[in-house]
Formats: structure tokens, C-alpha cells, sequence
């Protein structure tokens, strides 16, 4: 057994910690954590809270980050539905092994690497199920903490916060590169391939596989070539974050294009694969993290250390999501039923997509709303401003962001004529 | 700073958990197991892949981490062909028939949800299933808690125990660099010390040593205490020494970290199991609990456990949970939905949670049984030895006193099969394998010293 007592703090410490006077305080009464501050709360998570709040019958919830439906309401897939009739009352629930259900990581590869990847084959590949995509992510940071110790991550500006959250509780030090290009509301390439170039020989950079998230914004195929090439002469390391593998195109083999490029071009790479969005799966916490390798040998020790870095953290993951996510992989037709589905869930958001700007082009607004339906994925970057955004939640009771983030997921047939038209009067120009 | 020491606990005594936490803030050396001795050239060793002739992989010079000791057994023992073979390493519960088991008040809670069709599975907050947590604090403090009545809790959902203890120990303390190379290792003002616990001589607690390593033990120190059924020795305190060592660490300013992971599996009585934790709360004082429902709700793999904090006061609750959401968000983001809606389901239903307590004590005694037939059994042979431990002892597992000579002995000519410490698990052992584990204690113990 063992005691835990502290010392002299670093400067490393958080705000949170108790700095070393408070150690002193003896009388019961007192409390050892009275120093504590209260912390800031999440940008994205208050949004929901502020719109669950509010009384209005008109409220518009466009900050969600969850699918869905038509109606509003949330969806649980058909096939997902299916596959826990088949768990409950059948499946026992003793620990997954350290580095998780070894069919769900099998099906988890062969999505995010090719049915037929030779990597699959030759045993390349060192995987762990993680805590969906956060959890692959963090794994990934611990990782390179690690082991890589003198490396850094390069993060897109912007990104999703949490991005920046994981690598510093990682310690891993952050950079950022040019992404977004907020004139045109896409992508600064040229921006972006120099930061590429300026970064030091064998950087680490994290990249949005598809769907980039808050932008919506993506490179082209070519763009993509471009990128993984440059990468090559500059031995930089690809991080993928995929969250929204199929839920961006409707085709996962498509959203899947941009690694598979980079597998082309001979990088080794790491993933993180997500279920949350693309299963609706969310609270499941159900996601993949992946690393390949030179050879079988180095997956297995690489294999080896990640399941080290998970375990002191929760031991071994979750079973229920990855019970429905190799049932619902492993059986044909509940496949073939979730391709489906998950092409159902895009094409509603691209359809809507399409609508939210025909509204405000029927609304005669002057400005340009291509970036609407250039963008992809859940997310829409719209262009507003914090104070556009606090009108459009204090008059017209719609929440989102206030980086203009707009969730499509939450627009529906019976909202878009209202968001547009609040759009386009807090926008329009004087 | 200097980097930190540990003083391996007394190899008997090791406490596998807390090895793994330790671990992680430490300088490990992978080879390092719980039998032997502190390792202080804590070093990482690099031995080459063939990849790494020549390689540009950034991987080249990773070793691979070694073998989990426990998982280790079982594999062995799923290699084995004997007819006769027994595994008593696994640490999960077993049935007579030596399967697993999944409670019936479980299947019932299972079924409500899928029959249910409006249940979603959207994120949870980042402190978990609101429900989970008031139900979780109420099961461990009692619904009549002072604590509680006063909002003083802070609780959040975490991956079973594991994961409580991991996010109240980053929250104590962030998680402190690290890397591989002896230089880089700094720990940044976290330092891990052991005290006295298991006599092994007596197979029992080490009181005077306890009490000892505790009074000098730096004011503001943090101690973990396992609340009940202590793993892995089975050795638990007296109520009489509960109270003694809750007045030492008082007077001391220590501050308590509980780790409950066997309420009512121990005696059989949540409550019961629960008193060393009650009389901490009971003195108004302040202290963490690692809560798991892994053995005694059998969810193991769903990973359900909470983190609660009793806060000097409620304000201070408040802030100590959004700091907690802090360690969370950046880890998980939120935790996993599905066990703990199953724990709520019946936590909630008065019907439910009396199922469940019976099917509880039904588990908690018949791991009682087994440990008077072995200990009975032991008797009738006259195997030379006290092994009143075996019945003295609590849970799951019993600290056999057998070295690890005995135990590849025991291994190799009987197919038992144990870790080396002498650690087994009691909820592997049936009636009908009683006899053949006492043959082979009973062989291994006169054969060999």
C-alpha cells in the first residue's frame, strides 16, 4: 500500500492544484481543497445548457454536436437497435482484454484501411479500441509523450477546443498551422503547405481525415496529394482524426480517401476512428486507435506500450459499444443496413445544407452562402461574428457557438426558413 | 528535483492496483514486477526490431512492454490439456460450475432498456449519468449521510475503479512527465512511499507497522485504503483498528483515498463493508472513494465506478466537481453510458436492489463456503501449517503464505494455477475442486519448504 504525499509544486501545475501553504492547514474544519477555483465551463457543452433553459416554443438548437432527425429529435439506428437485442440477455460482460475486443479492432481497420489492405494482412498495424475519438486521441498523445519525448503536434487553426485539451494534459507541446481561410471561408492552402514546409524535418501534425471540424472545410483530392507528398520530403508524421468516416459523404470508402492516399504514398501513419457520429453511438464511447508500423514485430511492441498507457487509466475499455459495433461489422446484412443508414444521416444534412442556402438566396441576402454546400460534414462555418451570433441567440433565440459555428445536424425542414431568414437579418449589411 | 524512489512493498504484500498507479507515476522499468524489489534505474530498455537496422521508423527503438504477470496465468492455463487443471488467478467471479456470471437483476435491467424505445445514446455530461451519481454516493456513505444531506459530494462517474482512482489522482495531481530517457524523468513534486501492511509471518495485518509508517508520514499526505477485502491479501482492520487509524490520520491532516471495489461482496452485508468509510465521513472530515461495480454488480467489462470527494463544505463541492470535469473532458470526454444505466436501473427500484443484494450475498457466501471447505479440508489432511488465515482472511482472494517454489510445484504436478506471489482466487475454487487444490497444497507444503 502506498502513501501519495507532495512536494514542492512546478510550475507545470494547473491552477487547480493546492499550492504547498495549504498543506499547512490543519484544523478539521478547514477544507484542503477551499483553494480551488471554479473552472471555466466548456464553450460547446454550455450551448446546449443555455438553449435547454430557455423558454421560447421557437428555440433553434444549431450548437448540437449529436444527428438529428427531421423532427429533431435523436436517432438510434435500426441496426444498432438490432444488435443489442442480440447482446442483452445473451453476452456475458467479463473485462475486455487490455487492448480491447480484437473484432471490433479487426472491423475498425478494414474501414478506416481497406477491406483488403495489405497492412491488415501483414500484421502492420498496432491497434487498441479507445474511448471513440477523444480516448484514441489522448492514447495517441500519452503515446508520443512517451516514447517520442522531444516531439511536438502541429493543430490545425481552428479545431475542435478538446484538440488542444488532450496534447496539453499530455504534455506534449502544441503548434498550430494556417487551415482555414476565413475571407473565402475554405481552405488556405497556400498558407497551410508553407507551414508544412517551415516545420521542422519529421513534425508531428494532427489532420481531419474528412469533415473538418469546426470548418467544414476539407482539401481536395489533389490538395491532399499535395499535402501528403510535401509530408514525405519533410518526413513529417500524419495523425488522422476521424470522426465522421461515412458520415461526411455518405460513402465511407470516400471519406476514407484521404489516408488511403497517404497509405499510397508510403507514410506511416496513426488514426483515430470514432463510432459516436457515424453509429450514433456516443455515449458508448466507442472508437479505435491505430498506428502502423514497419513490421509485425514492432505492432506487437507498439501494441504493447499503448495497452500500457491505457491501463493505469481505466484498465480496459467498455465492452457494450464494441459488442455492437463488431455485430453490427461482422454480419452482412447489418452491415449493408448501416450503410444505409449512415448515408441516410449525410444526405439529409447535404440536403439541408443545400435548403439553408436557397433560403437566404430566395431572401435576396448580398452576401456569398456558397461556403454552405462547399463545406461538408456536420458542421457549418458560417462567417458570423461572436456579437452576429449573440443576436441571433438574444432575439431569435437560436443557439449555436460563437465562432459561427452552425450544426446542420440541428437544422430541420420545419427551422430552415426561420434560421435563414434570422441569418440574413443579423447579417445583412446596413 | 529528484526523481522519485518507491520501496516496493513487502513482495507478499504488493497491492496489484496500486502497482499499476504507481507505475504510471513513476519511472517504470517494464521488467519490473510485483515480486521483486524496487527497481531504481528506472529506464525504458531499447532492444532492436529487425526494423530498426536501418529504419526510418519513428517506433524503431520501442521495446515491447512485458507480459501482464496475471494475464500470464490464465494463458498458461488455457494451454494446458489436463482434465484436472484449476485457474485460480482469474479475478472475476465464478460460478460452482465454474462459469462466469451475469446477475439476474442484471438481465432484467437489460432488458428494461432495450424494451424501452425512447432511451437514446447521446453523450453523457462529463460527469456522467446525474442518477448514477447521487444513487452511487447514497449506496457507499448511506442514504442518511450527513455529507450528502449537506451537498458536500462531489461525485462523477469514472471507468469502474481503475478510473476513479485515476482521475482523483490527476486531480490531486497532475499527470507528471515522463519519458525514456533516465534524464527526462522529473516528477514534478509527487513522491510514492509505502507503508506496512501485511505480516506475513502472522498472514495477518502489520497493525504496529501500520500505525508506525502513518505517524510520520508528512502532514498533507494522501493514503490509500482499500475500504474492505483487501487485494490482494484478504487482511482487513478491525473495526477497533478502523477507528484508531482514522484518529491517527486526523490528527496527522492525512487525507483518506478509499478504494471500494468489493461493497458487499466481502461479507455479504453493503453496509457492513461499508463502515470504515462511514466513520471517515462520520467525523465531518474530508477524503476521496473510488467506487466499482465490476465484482459486486458483475459488470466487469462495462466499466462502472464513480469518484466521489467529501468536501469541507458544499460551495467547495462545486468547484471540486467542475475542476474533475476538467481532468475528464481532455481524457474521455464523458463516460461510458450503458453500465451505468443498469446500475441506475437498479439502484433506483426498491424490487431491484433487494434482488440485487440477495443475488450479492449468495456470491459473498459462497465464496465464504469455499474458504471454510478449504480450510476444512486442509484440517483433515493434517497439512503442517496455521491456515486459520484462509478463513480470517476477506473477498476474493486469500495470500496463501505459499512461496513461489510451492507454487510452480503446485503448477507443474498438480495444474493449479496461481500467481507467484500465492495469491488465489477463491471465486475460482468449486466444491468439486476443493479436494484437488488441498492434494496439492497439502503435497506442495511437505515436499518442499
Amino acid at each position: 500500500m502506498a502513501t501519495l504525499s507532495r512536494a514542492a509544486s512546478s510550475a507545470a501545475r494547473r491552477p487547480a492544484l493546492l499550492p504547498p501553504r495549504l498543506l499547512a492547514a490543519r484544523a478539521m474544519a478547514s477544507s484542503l481543497f477551499g483553494h480551488v477555483e471554479p473552472a471555466p465551463k466548456d464553450p460547446i457543452l454550455g450551448v446546449t445548457e443555455a438553449f435547454l433553459a430557455d423558454p421560447s416554443p421557437d428555440k433553434v438548437n444549431v450548437g448540437v454536436g449529436a444527428y438529428r432527425d427531421d423532427n429533431g429529435q435523436p436517432v438510434v439506428l435500426s441496426c444498432v437497435r438490432e444488435a443489442e437485442r442480440r447482446i442483452a440477455g445473451n453476452l456475458n460482460m467479463e473485462y475486455l482484454p487490455m487492448g480491447g475486443s480484437i473484432k471490433m479492432i479487426e472491423e475498425s481497420l478494414k474501414l478506416a484501411y481497406g477491406e483488403d489492405s495489405g497492412f491488415i494482412k501483414d500484421k502492420r498495424i498496432a491497434a487498441v479500441q479507445a474511448l471513440s475519438g477523444t480516448g484514441a486521441c489522448r492514447l495517441f498523445a500519452d503515446f508520443q509523450k512517451r516514447f517520442l519525448p522531444d516531439s511536438q503536434i502541429y493543430i490545425p487553426t481552428p479545431t475542435w477546443s478538446n484538440h488542444h485539451n488532450i496534447w496539453r494534459d499530455a504534455q506534449v507541446p502544441q503548434k498550430t498551422f494556417t487551415y482555414y481561410h476565413p475571407e473565402s471561408r475554405g481552405l488556405d492552402f497556400s498558407g497551410l503547405m508553407n507551414n508544412i514546409k517551415n516545420a521542422p524535418d519529421g513534425s508531428f501534425f494532427l489532420l481531419h481525415a474528412c469533415a473538418h471540424n469546426p470548418t467544414g472545410v476539407d482539401p481536395t483530392e489533389e490538395q491532399w496529394r499535395e499535402i501528403s507528398h510535401q509530408f514525405k520530403v519533410k518526413k513529417h508524421f500524419p495523425f488522422f482524426d476521424m470522426a465522421y468516416q461515412g458520415f461526411a459523404s455518405g460513402d465511407p470508402e470516400r471519406d476514407a480517401k484521404a489516408i488511403r492516399i497517404f497509405l499510397e504514398d508510403g507514410h506511416q501513419i496513426g488514426c483515430a476512428q470514432s463510432y459516436a457520429k457515424n453509429m450514433g453511438l456516443y455515449g458508448q464511447r466507442a472508437g479505435c486507435l491505430s498506428i502502423l508500423c514497419e513490421d509485425e514485430m514492432q505492432a506487437v511492441a507498439v501494441k504493447s506500450q499503448l495497452q500500457q498507457i491505457a491501463r493505469p487509466m481505466y484498465s480496459n475499455p467498455p465492452v457494450h459499444g464494441a459488442l455492437v459495433v463488431s455485430i453490427i461489422l461482422n454480419d452482412p446484412e447489418l452491415k449493408s443496413l448501416w450503410l444505409k443508414e449512415v448515408k441516410g444521416m449525410a444526405d439529409r444534412i447535404i440536403g439541408m445544407r443545400k435548403a439553408l442556402k436557397e433560403n437566404l438566396e430566395k431572401l435576396g441576402s448580398p452576401l456569398s452562402w456558397d461556403h454552405i454546400t462547399n463545406q461538408i460534414g456536420m458542421f457549418c462555418y458560417s462567417g458570423m461574428t461572436p456579437e452576429q451570433v449573440d443576436r441571433l441567440t438574444n432575439e431569435y433565440h437560436i443557439y449555436m457557438t460563437r465562432n459561427g459555428r452552425i450544426s446542420m445536424a440541428g437544422v430541420t425542414t420545419g427551422n430552415v426558413a426561420c434560421l435563414a431568414n434570422a441569418i440574413h437579418e443579423v447579417t445583412k449589411p446596413n | 528535483m529528484a526523481p522519485a524512489n518507491v520501496r516496493a512493498a513487502q513482495a507478499p504484500s504488493a497491492d496489484r492496483r496500486l502497482s499499476t498507479l504507481v507505475r504510471h507515476l513513476l519511472p517504470s522499468s517494464p521488467r519490473r514486477t510485483a515480486a521483486t524489489a524496487a527497481d531504481t534505474s528506472a529506464t525504458l530498455e531499447s532492444f532492436p526490431t529487425m526494423a530498426s537496422q536501418g529504419s526510418s521508423s519513428v517506433f524503431a527503438a520501442l521495446a515491447q512492454a512485458p507480459e501482464d504477470p496475471i494475464l500470464g496465468v490464465t494463458v498458461a492455463y488455457n494451454k494446458d490439456p489436463s482434465p484436472v487443471k484449476v485457474n485460480l488467478g482469474v479475478g472475476a467471479y465464478r460460478t460452482e460450475e465454474g462459469k462466469p456470471l451475469v446477475l439476474k437483476v442484471v438481465r432484467r435491467a437489460e432488458q428494461m432498456l432495450i424494451n424501452n424505445p425512447s432511451r437514446v445514446k447521446e453523450y453523457l455530461p462529463i460527469t456522467g449519468l446525474a442518477e448514477f451519481n447521487k444513487l452511487s454516493a447514497k449506496l457507499i456513505f448511506g442514504a442518511d449521510s450527513p455529507a450528502i444531506q449537506e451537498n458536500r459530494v462531489a461525485t462523477v462517474q469514472c471507468l469502474s475503479g481503475t478510473g476513479s482512482l485515476r482521475v482523483g489522482a490527476h486531480y490531486l495531481h497532475p499527470q507528471p512527465t515522463w519519458g525514456n530517457h533516465p534524464k527526462v524523468f522529473t516528477l514534478s513534486g509527487l513522491t510514492v512511499r509505502s507503508y506496512r501492511y501485511y505480516d506475513p509471518a502472522t498472514r495477518g495485518l502489520d497493525f504496529k507497522g501500520l500505525l508506525e509508517d502513518l505517524s510520520s508520514a508528512p502532514s498533507g499526505s494522501i493514503v490509500l485504503l482499500h475500504a474492505c477485502a483487501h487485494n490482494p491479501t484478504g487482511v482487513d482492520p478491525t473495526i477497533d483498528q478502523w477507528e484508531q487509524i482514522r484518529q491517527l490520520m486526523r490528527s496527522k491532516s492525512l487525507l483518506p483515498f478509499f478504494d471500494s471495489a468489493y461493497q458487499g461482496f466481502a461479507s455479504g452485508s453493503l453496509d457492513k463493508d461499508a463502515r470504515s468509510v462511514r466513520m471517515f465521513v462520520a467525523d465531518g472530515g474530508e477524503l476521496l472513494m473510488a467506487q466499482s461495480y465490476a465484482k459486486n454488480m458483475g459488470l466487469y467489462g462495462e466499466r462502472v465506478g464513480a469518484l466521489s470527494i467529501v468536501c469541507g463544505s458544499a460551495d467547495v463541492a462545486v468547484r471540486v466537481e467542475s475542476q474533475l470535469k476538467l481532468v475528464i473532458r481532455p481524457m474521455y470526454s464523458n463516460p461510458p453510458l450503458h453500465g451505468a444505466s443498469i446500475v441506475a436501473t437498479i439502484l433506483r427500484d426498491s424490487e431491484m436492489f433487494n434482488e440485487w443484494t440477495l443475488e450479492l450475498k449468495a456470491m459473498a457466501d459462497r465464496i465464504i463456503s469455499m474458504r471454510q471447505q478449504l480450510f476444512d479440508a486442509l484440517k483433515s489432511r493434517g497439512t503442517p501449517g496455521d491456515w486459520s488465515h484462509i478463513i480470517k482472511q476477506i473477498g476474493m482472494f486469500t495470500f496463501t503464505g505459499l512461496n513461489s517454489e510451492q507454487v510452480a510445484f503446485m503448477r507443474q504436478e498438480y495444474h493449479i494455477y496461481m500467481t507467484s506471489d500465492g495469491r488465489i482466487s477463491m471465486a475460482g475454487l468449486s466444491t468439486r475442486t476443493v479436494p484437488h487444490l488441498s492434494d496439492a497444497i497439502h503435497a506442495a507444503v511437505t515436499q518442499l519448504k
